[in-house]
């Protein structure tokens, strides 16, 4: 019998190690374990051994059994293992092929820019107010201090609707600080992108149509310093940390003291070279304390509150940004142009 | 506004070697005085000096070029070949030596020439950008020199090559050679050889030497020119009004040339503002300079001797007739005036500061415009009608010829200034020929007023002549200074000795002096600065500019008419301490919290959505061509037409605000399919622009989808539009066809309804539309209220428990009428399966075989759940049994 179990085995895991698939496998252990297998068939015989014999002979067979079962097993783990190997070398693909895109579409640039700047006004406790551009030209002009002959007024300069200049398309964003001062409760802390018109010819540098962002702060005790801190740090924010920034005297009906606020040239650092013409500093907004008449005109009383404003021009600042070398790209809507940013 | 340096420093002691370029450009920019650019004039003139013609020969290698030998202030002289015939031995001529560099940006190298060698080239006027305004007494004239003679027609000269002196050339005009010749007062003494005698003759012609063949008029005594032979100028390719700048001023061989025309200056451009015309000349930059570098103002009361005596009051007299728009006029008179060049140093100042030098009458006003910055004009007495100036405007259709030659026609509202019967100037703009000086004029008279900066502005806008002296008044100038100005003036043409100035001042002024006085109050200029000043620092600072101050009172000088409010002066304070040493602190604390609008973020959300679909934002113009309406088919009744109208636009094209956003979407589809852009899916969130009963406009927002290419059909654009209504989550809208919307294809056009509120239409663009845009392609667009959309705005979702239990779904297919539109369907599908109907969706239409003619069959997926258990068959079969009789109830709809 011990020879029969031997022989048994023999076979078994040679028949084992040699099968080619799972399934073979499966039939190998009917073949041999199951109910009508061989080594049953073998046990089946141990009426005929002696008392003695049949403990050794048992513990014997169970052994044969564990062994064949893990054979088993063993060869299962490496066919599976093997047969996903196969697997893996069929799906492999060609990496450099192109992905299935559902491509994104595109923000202006000019509007990526815009909505940079109001991030960061949100981030200080501004709030973005929107107004007419159809606007009284009391409102663009009068109540900004803008006096009837100034040369803005000129029919050659802003667009009219009617025969006495009193309605007109906005020319700055300026009117929206009226706006707010006369509707809104204080303190005021604002800013108003949005479209102005002036009559210019279409050029590399001019649109008729361009935007511009105005900024207003109306508070107790506001100075010239906290102008000077906030744009500062909206300069940092727009031009990257360490932006060395010149504050120079300027004029603005509106505003008084006014100023502009110059950047050192990033890229000659000051030295002057072509992109700052020479000077060394690049232009980048016009500001200055809300004129104390232009506050009392509004019903604000400039001996209990003062305020600063600014305004700067955004298509000049998307332009510095992205490199834009024409003006009229941004209104041609190319798509070329507009998959680029 | 121009600034020299070096006639800075007569006001300002601020030489240049002390306060280079870079420096001074910063400190004048950060005090208020923005510099735009500092021109070194000597950088483009390097290396030319002068010198003196010590001999001259003829080059062995050609008929027309010398080789001359110049003392040029160096041990040896230098040899230079030139092809110039106006220069003579002993002249003194500018000379660019070896690496010279010339204003032309010609560099220039020693070489030869015709194998001579040359260390140079004498220089022309123009080469040293200097023209015979610069400097009269250069004007050349050339005499026609026989040898240079080239017929028009070889076979047939006028003049035989053969012909020697004392040959006729014809009439009187015989050929002569020059004997001998010396410099004389104006021009050359000639001694002329005419074959049979020697005759004496005076030229003014430059060019010529010993032995060189004239024509001579023996009649007039005259060496002829071109025009005296009626010859064309190739015939005499070298008798030509150039050649070498022969210098008639004190100087001395090896001086440099570059300080001898003034180039030794740095010129300082300025942007002056609008507010401070008083800084556009030198007076007015020499104060800002002096405060700025903290240094003396140097300023000078101008003394007239008046030593032709008399009484201008007994000559001349002046009647303002429109005291508004002149302030003031202030007159004075020169008699026996002496036309001729001025001075070197005026020239030279006139010219640095960007002017032309004319002639010593005109270069003074122009001298005392950039000094004082007050505009003057100088009239020929003798042309004034009964010797009386009256300011007054135009009257109907009087015309004048103005000093530029043009004949204008003026208005009533432009002020002249007129004799007793006619306009001899338009005022501040221009003078008229009719009083213009000349080189005869005998008796002049300076004009110094003031005019209303407007009115100048409007006029000389009108007639289209910005004038230097317009561009000043416009800006408003201060009345106070025409006196100064006239006197500087009358000092000038003494010092200059030009005529002699006649005894008294016409000064017109009929409102007199406004003075502003302003009270001190430093708390408020602290308050507005952000600063701690102390009185003493603001007051210095004033009165360093010019201000008066007395204890609280400030009085403001005349020439700031830009200072009338306290915080005027809080800003020339901080223009001096410094913009840049106010704090940079926050002083108050944040007091606002900021924030996007619940409309800003719904414009936002809008915007990622439309991206999300792939589509690219546009901005387009607001104003749009009248012609656009009829491009999108609007009818002629459309109230849309009505739109807001720019009377003065710059173009019929942008000439209406738009009523509606697809003309704009339309264009720039257009323009990039004109690109030959292969697609373009775009998206616009932009305004439209309604007349409102008050003039002004309602300014809503319209989304703007628009798109064209290969994948583009109507289902697309309609996706896109649900995608945006589910991205907003809004309730289901509802698609209604639209077969009447003119600009839109009337098969393929839908409106979007969210309950009873329409947001908008899409569809395929008219196929009349795409020829009136001369596309041959399919455009889809969608236009949807930005308002509307905003309101149909879902809120913030409440969650709903996961289904415990399974879903069973059912397709049906049946067949109807062609026309049965299926989204009707599936709402009766819906209604009809009630709540354990969950959702219904159309998998299939179909029509061709086995289908009738008129009839299509349209497949549903019908997903069924209980929430409270699991749905049975029966159940499923039960709700697809309503489905099917509701269906065949409302549309005959048998099951397939």
């Amino acid at each position: 019998m011990k020879e029969m179990m031997q022989k048994l085995r023999d076979a078994a895991l040679q028949a084992i190690l040699e099968s080619e698939d799972v399934d073979s496998l499966e039939a190998m252990r009917v073949k041999y374990l199951g109910k009508k297998g061989e080594l049953t068939g073998i046990l089946r015989q141990m009426g005929k051994l002696s008392p003695d014999e049949r403990p050794q002979m048992g513990q014997l067979a169970n052994q044969l059994r564990e062994e064949i079962e893990e054979t088993i097993e063993t060869r299962r783990r490496a066919l599976n293992e093997a047969k996903l190997e196969l697997q893996l070398l069929q799906e492999t693909v060609d990496v450099t092929l192109p992905g299935e895109k559902h491509p994104m579409g595109h923000k202006h640039p000019m509007y990526n820019v815009l909505d940079q700047i109001k991030d960061i006004f949100i981030g200080m406790g501004f709030e973005i107010v929107d107004g007419p551009e159809v606007e009284l030209s009391d409102y663009n002009f009068t109540k900004l201090n803008i006096d009837e002959g100034h040369p803005s007024r000129e029919w050659t300069d802003t667009f009219y609707f009617t025969d006495d200049s009193r309605i007109c398309l906005r020319t700055q964003t300026s009117p929206m600080q009226i706006h707010a001062m006369e509707t809104r409760p204080l303190p005021i802390r604002m800013i108003a992108p949005g479209r102005v018109y002036r009559k210019d010819e279409v050029d590399a540098t001019h649109s008729p149509m361009f935007h511009q962002i105005e900024g207003m702060v109306i508070d107790k005790g506001v100075t010239m310093s906290d102008l000077k801190a906030t744009l500062n740090l909206v300069v940092e924010k727009i031009y990257g940390k360490g932006t060395v920034t010149r504050f120079r005297p300027h004029h603005f009906p509106f505003t008084e003291p006014s100023c502009e606020l110059d950047i050192q040239c990033h890229k000659c650092g000051g030295k002057g070279c072509p992109t700052c013409k020479g000077e060394g500093w690049i232009e980048v907004l016009g500001a200055g304390m809300v004129h104390p008449k232009v506050l009392a005109g509004c019903g604000i009383d400039p001996d209990v509150y003062s305020g600063w404003a600014f305004g700067m021009g955004l298509e000049r600042l998307a332009m510095g940004e992205y490199k834009i070398t024409d003006l009229r790209l941004i209104f041609e809507n190319d798509v070329r142009f507009l998959e680029q940013f | 506004m121009n600034l020299s340096r070096k006639w800075l420093n007569e006001f300002v002691d601020l030489p240049l070697a002390e306060y280079d370029d870079r420096s001074f450009a910063e400190a004048m920019t950060v005090s208020g005085s923005k510099v735009e650019v500092t021109e070194d004039l000597s950088a483009h003139l390097k290396n030319v000096v002068v010198g003196r013609v010590l001999s001259m020969e003829h080059h062995p290698d050609s008929d027309h070029m010398w080789v001359l030998q110049l003392d040029v202030g160096r041990d040896a002289p230098v040899q230079i070949v030139t092809g110039a015939w106006n220069v003579h031995e002993g002249d003194l001529v500018p000379v660019a030596l070896d690496g010279a560099l010339l204003p032309t940006g010609a560099e220039i190298r020693s070489g030869s020439l015709r194998g001579v060698r040359s260390d140079g080239m004498l220089c022309s006027l123009k080469e040293l950008n200097l023209t015979t305004h610069d400097y009269a007494y250069a004007a050349i004239r050339a005499a026609a020199i026989l040898g240079d003679y080239h017929p028009l027609d070889k076979n047939r000269p006028s003049i035989p090559a053969s012909i020697a002196a004392g040959d006729k050339i014809f009439g009187p005009v015989l050929a002569a050679e020059v004997t001998r010749i010396r410099p004389a007062e104006a021009g050359w003494e000639l001694v002329l050889d005419l074959g049979a005698e020697s005759v004496k003759a005076l030229t003014p012609c430059a060019n010529l030497h010993l032995c060189d063949l004239v024509a001579y008029d023996t009649r007039q005594g005259k060496v002829c020119e071109l025009s005296d032979l009626h010859a064309e100028q190739k015939e005499f390719p070298h008798c030509i009004e150039d050649g070498i700048f022969i210098l008639h001023e004190d100087v001395r061989p090896g001086d440099d040339i570059a300080a001898m025309i003034g180039c030794d200056d740095h010129v300082v451009e300025f942007e002056i503002t609008p507010n401070r015309p008083d800084c556009l000349c030198m007076i007015g930059l020499a104060r800002e300079a002096a405060v700025t570098f903290n240094k003396e103002l140097k300023l000078h009361t101008p003394v007239v001797q008046a030593k032709a005596g008399g009484d201008i009051n007994a000559l001349a007299s002046v009647v303002v007739e429109e005291p508004t728009l002149c302030r003031r006029y202030t007159a004075r008179m020169v008699k026996n005036v002496k036309i001729a060049p001025s001075p070197a140093w005026m020239r030279e100042r006139i010219r640095n500061a960007g002017m032309r030098p004319i002639n010593n009458l005109v270069d003074i006003t122009n001298y005392v415009m950039m000094e004082y910055g007050q505009p003057m004009h100088a009239f020929d007495f003798s042309c004034v009608k009964g010797g009386e100036i009256h300011v007054r405007c135009a009257r109907p259709d009087e015309t004048i010829q103005t000093l530029d030659g043009t004949g204008r026609t003026l208005t009533e509202n432009m002020l002249c200034i007129c004799d007793t019967e006619k306009p001899v100037g338009v005022a501040g703009v221009m003078g008229g020929a009719n009083s213009e000086i000349v080189g005869d004029t005998a008796m002049v008279l300076f004009e110094s007023a003031n005019f209303d900066g407007v009115s100048i502005r409007r006029t000389a806008t009108a007639l289209g002549m910005r004038t230097d002296a317009s561009s000043r008044y416009e800006k408003g100038l201060d009345p106070e200074n025409t006196y100064a100005a006239v006197q500087r003036a009358c000092e000038l043409v003494e010092l200059l000795g030009c005529g002699e100035v006649v005894e008294g001042v016409i000064d017109v002024y009929p409102a007199g002096r406004r003075e502003t006085v302003l009270r001190l109050e430093p708390e408020k200029i602290n308050a507005l600065l952000g600063t701690d000043l102390d009185v003493p620092t603001m007051t210095a600072i004033l009165r360093r500019l010019g201000f008066t101050v007395e204890g609280e009172t400030v009085h403001v000088p005349s020439w700031r008419g830009d200072v009338e409010h306290y915080s005027d002066l809080a800003e020339e304070v901080a223009r001096f301490y410094g913009y840049n040493e106010i704090p940079t602190r926050f002083t108050g604390a944040i007091s606002t919290c900021g924030g996007f609008t619940p409309e800003q973020l719904c414009e936002r959300r809008i915007g990622e959505i439309c991206r999300g679909l792939g589509l690219d934002e546009i901005i387009t113009y607001s104003f749009i061509s009248p012609g656009y309406y009829d491009k999108i088919n609007l009818p002629a009744d459309s109230p849309l037409r009505d739109s807001l109208r720019i009377l003065n636009p710059l173009g019929e094209d942008t000439s209406i605000m738009r009523t509606t956003i697809l003309p704009s979407m339309l264009e720039i589809l257009t323009r990039n399919y004109n690109y030959r852009n292969r697609e373009a899916r775009l998206y616009e969130i932009g305004r439209t622009y309604h007349k409102r009963p008050d003039g002004l406009a309602d300014e809503p927002k319209t989304v703007s989808l628009g798109a064209y290419g290969p994948e583009m059909n109507f289902f697309v654009m309609k996706g896109w539009v649900e995608e945006l209504l589910e991205g907003l989550g809004t309730a289901k809208p509802r698609f209604i066809r639209e077969a009447s919307n003119p600009s839109y294809h009337p098969g393929r056009c839908a409106t979007v309804w969210i309950g009873e509120k329409c947001l908008g239409v899409l569809g395929q663009i008219h196929p009349r539309v795409m020829r009136n845009y001369s596309v041959d392609a399919e455009f889809y667009c969608a236009q949807l209220s930005f308002g509307a959309l905003f309101e149909a705005q879902g809120g913030v979702p409440v969650f709903k428990p996961l289904p415990k239990y399974p879903a069973v779904t059912r397709d049906i297919a049946v067949i109807c009428d062609l026309a049965v539109p299926v989204g009707e369907m599936e709402e009766s599908i819906l209604a009809a399966g009630g709540e354990r109907l969950i959702d219904c969706a159309v998998f299939d239409v179909y029509t061709g075989t086995h289908i009738v003619q008129g009839r299509k069959s349209v497949a549903f997926s019908l997903t069924m759940r209980d929430e409270n258990q699991t749905l049975t068959d029966e159940h499923a079969e039960e709700i697809v049994a309503n489905v099917l009789k509701a269906l065949k109830e409302k549309y005959g709809a048998e099951m397939r």
